[in-house]
């Protein structure tokens, strides 16, 4: 009984929490006329903004994946290639502010590039801000990201094919067009769906990089329409555009790309026929060294901008430590809220999967706890700020808020990341509990915990990193007096005090690493390390 | 002149060193047997030009093909599975054995059609590979081996996860496919009961050495190689 | 056993969560104001003003600083009646109908006589501290021939750039905004279409697009005819300076009031009478570079003569504000995100 009413109230809860919102918005749009201005050309300008540079940044993003992802297929022994799948791997914790420092450092006025062309004499070129800001933040973050989702693809080629492909004589573009092409082609709707998807939402970047209403996406006219103008009925009708338009997205990639299985072969790449040309050596090593030197230089100059600045002012201010505790308080209730959460679904969902005969009711479970994709932050919080400000102090509420967001955000990658384990552990020792009579309590503890701790820790970590770097709801919700480490970067970015704003952006950085890899080692325990 | 010889053919594969010697005649049949992480796939893969030896040489037609690469080598290779591009048709999975870019003339075309026939699969041409029986997978990599025209035809254990009757089926297929386009033939197996039937000659592979080479029925009947005995799981007299 | 490390890491949580809710010790009474953030930059007028305030009063007088004025009323109206401000200082003549609406100030009870604006002022509820004349500062060295008027600017070559605030949260934003609508009327959103052009960045708040000046992102910044001052007599620079337009400038009279809801309403009373009175309003010229309310006794900085003087005060009556000041933000929106 008890295995059904955990996972029960979590999902109460989490309608609740979701339902409500969305139900407030939905509610508060006749009152608040915001069907009206579902004709208003500024809405429109919005919404046309956001899809055309979410396309223009997924094409971009993955385009260019594309030839760094093979090459580091091609060459599994170049220097530097595992330095370079480690470094790809941080955007995805990355605070977005953090990187957004870097970035400006490299592509700023006074940035890396208009520094060198001001040194050779040239012009300094293009401002940041606008369009181009967007796309260079989106492609730092995406890039990196698409190449670890399309890397699996190159392994699952049966190794047969590779040395079929030498038997053959096939040289590269017939390896492309008979071999990789089409184990891409079938990955690519859904590498393309979540970017697209990301940068569909994408808050900050364009926050800080959009630079006026002409680069305004809806998540940031959300939070301009509360925040700065307080135009609740404004701010419902960009929200329901933003829910009806995502729900539209997500509903198009499940159609387009279907889910499939990339089981890792055990081919050798040095079976491939095409490693030899001189060509492909040279293209396959400008790739890589051209995405490293993308993904990496704005990482370095946040670095050495941030050591540069007045780093002994930045840590003396107690404003700082205030806010890294804020920070940390709510980055590890959400985790744990979340990883709650999350928890309790997965144990209902894989009752009814395994012990009821109820699959469906199972997966309905599972899709419930993703649909937050659905109501992106910025959503979600519009509808719990028009549901809650009759009754409550908004502000005063606000760190309780922004912490359930995040945790909320945080749920579908729990999900991810816990369900196999959690699927494969019931699928291990379902009859055995069951025959010994471990139960409840001492089988959370005996039997679940020791074997999806590594997983646990690794979700909890996860949460708890996004949470120190989320913007959303914090710039929503947060004031001078609840101001966390990603507001107050913020704020220090809007005054255009950029070294001071690359310190702090150092700290956020490292409080953000030194968390995820603090709980993933301490609650996921030794074992942990080894991923 | 022997269509095939390895002259002491070495190769480390982690701890295990490999040593090979051996001479096939034109148009044979040798079945390759032994028990299993022996080198039997291996074997093959030195001859196929996928492994490199660390010395030796291999011949073919005596020719030293010892350092050319696989698509030069006139050899064609069956594996277990995957012997087929999952997305391309039937026709295309044999066509793509004339032109790896799949730019056939009418000649060619002929010639594809003509092997499908030869394997007994007229009017599958438009299939994929999902859409064919196990047996039918491996008639089409077989079919593509024909149009390739190379004299060697190695066969890594293809029919193995195939039924008794279907796998004498593909045998037969293979052994006459080997006199009508005259290859010569070498096949891994698993099961005795090939070797006895198809294979007048049979090597036996163990740790890495082809420590017998003999007619397939004095191999068996004699019984004078001890590890033989073993493998098939003939007491002697005399052991536990 | 990992035990341990789970009541590790739980406490860990726990430490964090008591860091956070730390409660300060007893204080003295605390007058709580709200203002944008420029002025209490350390370079503003707050520090010196909380200075002179705090050693007459035996309180404590605490700054929130937000973005703009504009964000000053867009913050009090979702607060409401539970907010914490005692003051708000820094709106402005066209937000002052606004924000009588709301209901949630009362009248200031202060002695006006003082007085010295260009305007006659005769509002119940706000007390007027400061005033100035908005205008586009250029950089000399970057830009040898300024706009010479509001349709200069608008048909300029749109190469050379602008910075501006965002009318949504700025009072300088808002007032080009009405400055538009002043000279243009009704073909104001057709005038920003083609503004656009030149326009390099939307910033939030003044502060912003100062220094975003100052580090020579843009030649053209919207600033006010006093700026110049600023560089004249804190940096002995003269390379700045203010294009004095044909049409006039629009006139800004920056005010606070006090708040219905506020616990301290004597100190709030105190404040609002001691911001009339010479130590708060010498401060202004050199630290808020704006004109003061009152004449002050040492007279204006030198450099202050200096100035451009607008041919014309524009202002557009703020009831008049009030009632359209929504539509034409949504105009300006619309022009300015085609």
């Amino acid at each position: 009984m008890s295995r059904l009413l955990a996972g029960s109230l979590a999902l109460l809860l989490l309608g609740l929490v979701v339902g409500g919102a969305f139900g407030a918005l939905i509610l508060a749009a006749p009152r608040l006329e915001a069907g009206d201005l579902f004709t208003d050309p500024y809405l429109r300008h919005v919404v046309l903004f956001t899809i055309f540079q979410a396309l223009a940044s997924t094409i971009l993003s993955v385009g260019l994946a594309l030839p760094v992802a093979r090459a580091l297929a091609r060459r599994e022994t170049i220097p530097g290639r595992a330095v370079l799948l480690r470094l790809f791997s941080l955007p995805l914790v990355m605070p977005t502010l953090a990187a957004i420092l870097g970035i400006v450092a490299v592509y700023g006025h006074a940035g890396l590039l208009n520094q060198a062309a001001t040194a050779l004499g040239l012009a300094p070129g293009q401002y940041l801000y606008g369009l181009s800001g967007i796309l260079i933040a989106h492609v730092f973050f995406n890039l990196p990201l698409a190449v670890r989702l399309l890397l699996p693809a190159w392994r699952a080629v049966p190794g047969e094919s590779w040395r079929l492909a030498s038997q053959l004589g096939m040289r590269s573009g017939d390896v492309w067009r008979v071999i990789e092409w089409p184990l891409i082609r079938q990955i690519l709707p859904s590498v393309s769906g979540i970017i697209f998807m990301l940068c569909f939402t994408s808050f900050a970047v364009v926050l800080t990089l959009g630079g006026g209403p002409a680069a305004t996406t809806l998540e940031v006219a959300i939070y301009q329409a509360l925040r700065l103008e307080f135009d609740l009925g404004r701010a419902v009708a960009l929200s329901l555009a933003q829910i009806g338009l995502c729900a539209a997205i997500i509903g198009a990639v499940q159609m387009l790309g279907r889910e499939v299985p990339l089981t890792p072969a055990l081919g050798r790449v040095s079976d491939r026929p095409d490693l030899a040309g001189v060509a492909g050596r040279v293209f396959d090593t400008a790739a890589i060294a051209a995405a490293m030197t993308f993904v990496a230089l704005p990482m370095i100059m946040l670095l050495s901008a941030g050591l540069d600045g007045p780093l002994a002012a930045v840590l003396a201010d107690p404003q700082l430590w205030r806010a890294i505790s804020r920070s940390l308080t709510v980055a590890v209730l959400a985790a744990a809220l979340a990883l709650a959460l999350g928890a309790a679904m997965l144990i209902l969902a894989r009752e009814l999967r395994l012990r009821r005969g109820r699959p469906r009711g199972a997966a309905a479970i599972e899709l419930a706890g993703s649909l937050t994709l659905v109501v992106p932050p910025l959503v979600l919080g519009a509808g719990l700020f028009v549901l809650l400000s009759p009754v409550a102090d908004i502000y005063a509420v606000g760190l309780a808020l922004v912490t359930v967001v995040n945790a909320v955000m945080g749920l579908p990658y729990v999900l991810r990341v816990l369900g196999p384990a959690m699927d494969r552990t019931a699928r291990r020792y379902d009859r055995l509990c069951d025959g010994l009579g471990v139960r409840g309590w001492n089988r959370l503890r005996l039997v679940e915990w020791p074997s999806v701790r590594r997983e646990a820790g690794l979700a909890l970590a996860l949460v708890a990193a996004l949470s120190v770097g989320d913007l959303g709801a914090i710039a929503l919700f947060g004031t001078q007096d609840t101001e966390t480490l990603a507001l107050l970067l913020y704020r220090r970015m809007g005054a255009y005090r950029l070294d001071a704003a690359a310190t702090t952006a150092l700290v956020l950085l490292t409080v953000c690493l030194a968390l995820f890899a603090g709980i993933e080692r301490v609650v996921g325990g030794r074992a942990a390390t080894r991923s | 002149m022997p269509q095939l010889v390895l002259e002491s053919v070495e190769f480390r594969y982690e701890d295990m060193v490999m040593s090979f010697g051996l001479r096939v005649e034109s148009g044979e049949c040798l079945a390759i047997v032994g028990p299993s992480g022996g080198g039997k796939s291996t074997l093959l893969a030195l001859i196929a030009g996928f492994e490199r030896p660390l010395s030796g040489r291999v011949l073919i037609d005596g020719a030293d093909v010892t350092f050319l690469p696989p698509a030069a080598r006139p050899v064609s290779l069956l594996f277990q599975e995957h012997n087929l591009f999952a997305h391309l048709t039937v026709f295309d999975n044999v066509a793509i054995g004339i032109h790896p870019g799949l730019r056939l003339d009418d000649e060619s075309r002929a010639r594809v059609t003509g092997a499908l026939n030869a394997v007994g699969l007229e009017g599958l041409e438009r299939r994929r590979p999902a859409e064919l029986s196990g047996g039918q997978r491996q008639r089409v990599a077989l079919a593509r081996s024909l149009v390739r025209r190379r004299p060697l035809l190695l066969l890594d254990e293809p029919f193995a996860a195939l039924g008794p009757a279907q796998r004498r089926e593909m045998m037969t297929l293979v052994d006459d496919l080997r006199a009508s386009h005259r290859l010569t033939v070498l096949f891994v197996t698993h099961q005795p009961e090939d070797a006895w039937h198809w294979a007048p000659r049979t090597a036996f592979v163990h740790e890495g050495r082809i420590i017998a080479v003999d007619g397939t029925r004095r191999l068996f009947v004699t019984r004078t190689v001890p590890e033989i005995d073993a493998y098939l799981g003939w007491m002697r007299f005399g052991e536990a | 056993m990992g035990r341990p490390k789970i009541y590790r890491a739980i406490s860990t949580a726990c430490l964090a969560l008591t860091i956070s809710s730390i409660a300060l010790a007893e204080e003295p009474p605390v007058l709580t104001v709200y203002t944008y953030d420029s002025f209490v930059a350390e370079w503003g007028p707050g520090p010196k003003i909380k200075e002179a305030f705090e050693s007459g009063c035996a309180c404590r007088l605490d700054f929130v600083a937000l973005e703009d004025g504009v964000a000053l009323l867009t913050r009090l109206r979702l607060e409401g009646a539970n907010s914490k401000a005692d003051i708000v200082l820094g709106l402005d003549t066209s937000l002052t109908a606004e924000a009588a609406a709301t209901g949630l100030f009362v009248p200031h009870e202060t002695i006006l006589d003082d007085l010295a604006l260009p305007v006659a002022w005769n509002d119940r509820i706000f007390v007027p501290f400061d005033y100035g004349y908005f205008a586009v500062v250029y950089d000399r060295t970057a830009l040898p021939n300024p706009p010479a008027s509001l349709r200069d600017l608008v048909e300029g070559d749109p190469a050379q750039k602008l910075l501006i605030e965002d009318p949504r949260t700025s009072t300088p934003g808002l007032g080009l905004l009405l400055w538009m609508r002043a000279v243009y009327g009704d073909d104001a959103p057709a005038a920003w279409r083609k503004l656009k052009r030149r326009i390099l960045t939307v910033t939030k708040g003044w502060s912003e697009a100062y220094g975003l000046f100052t580090d020579g992102e843009a030649p053209m910044v919207l600033s006010y005819t006093t700026s110049p001052a600023y560089h004249v007599i804190a940096e002995n620079e003269t390379r700045y300076a203010a294009a004095s337009f044909a049409e006039g400038h629009y006139l800004q009279v920056e005010v606070a009031g006090r708040l219905a809801g506020s616990e301290q309403p004597e100190l709030a009373g105190r404040f609002l009478a001691f911001m009339l009175s010479p130590a708060f309003q010498s401060a202004i010229p050199t630290t808020n570079w704006m004109f003061p309310a009152i004449d002050l006794p040492e007279g204006l900085p030198p450099a202050f003569a200096d100035l451009v003087a607008p041919a014309k005060a524009l202002l557009i009556e703020p009831g008049k504000v009030a009632a359209n000041r929504k539509r034409w933000t949504d105009e300006w929106l619309a022009a300015m995100s085609q």
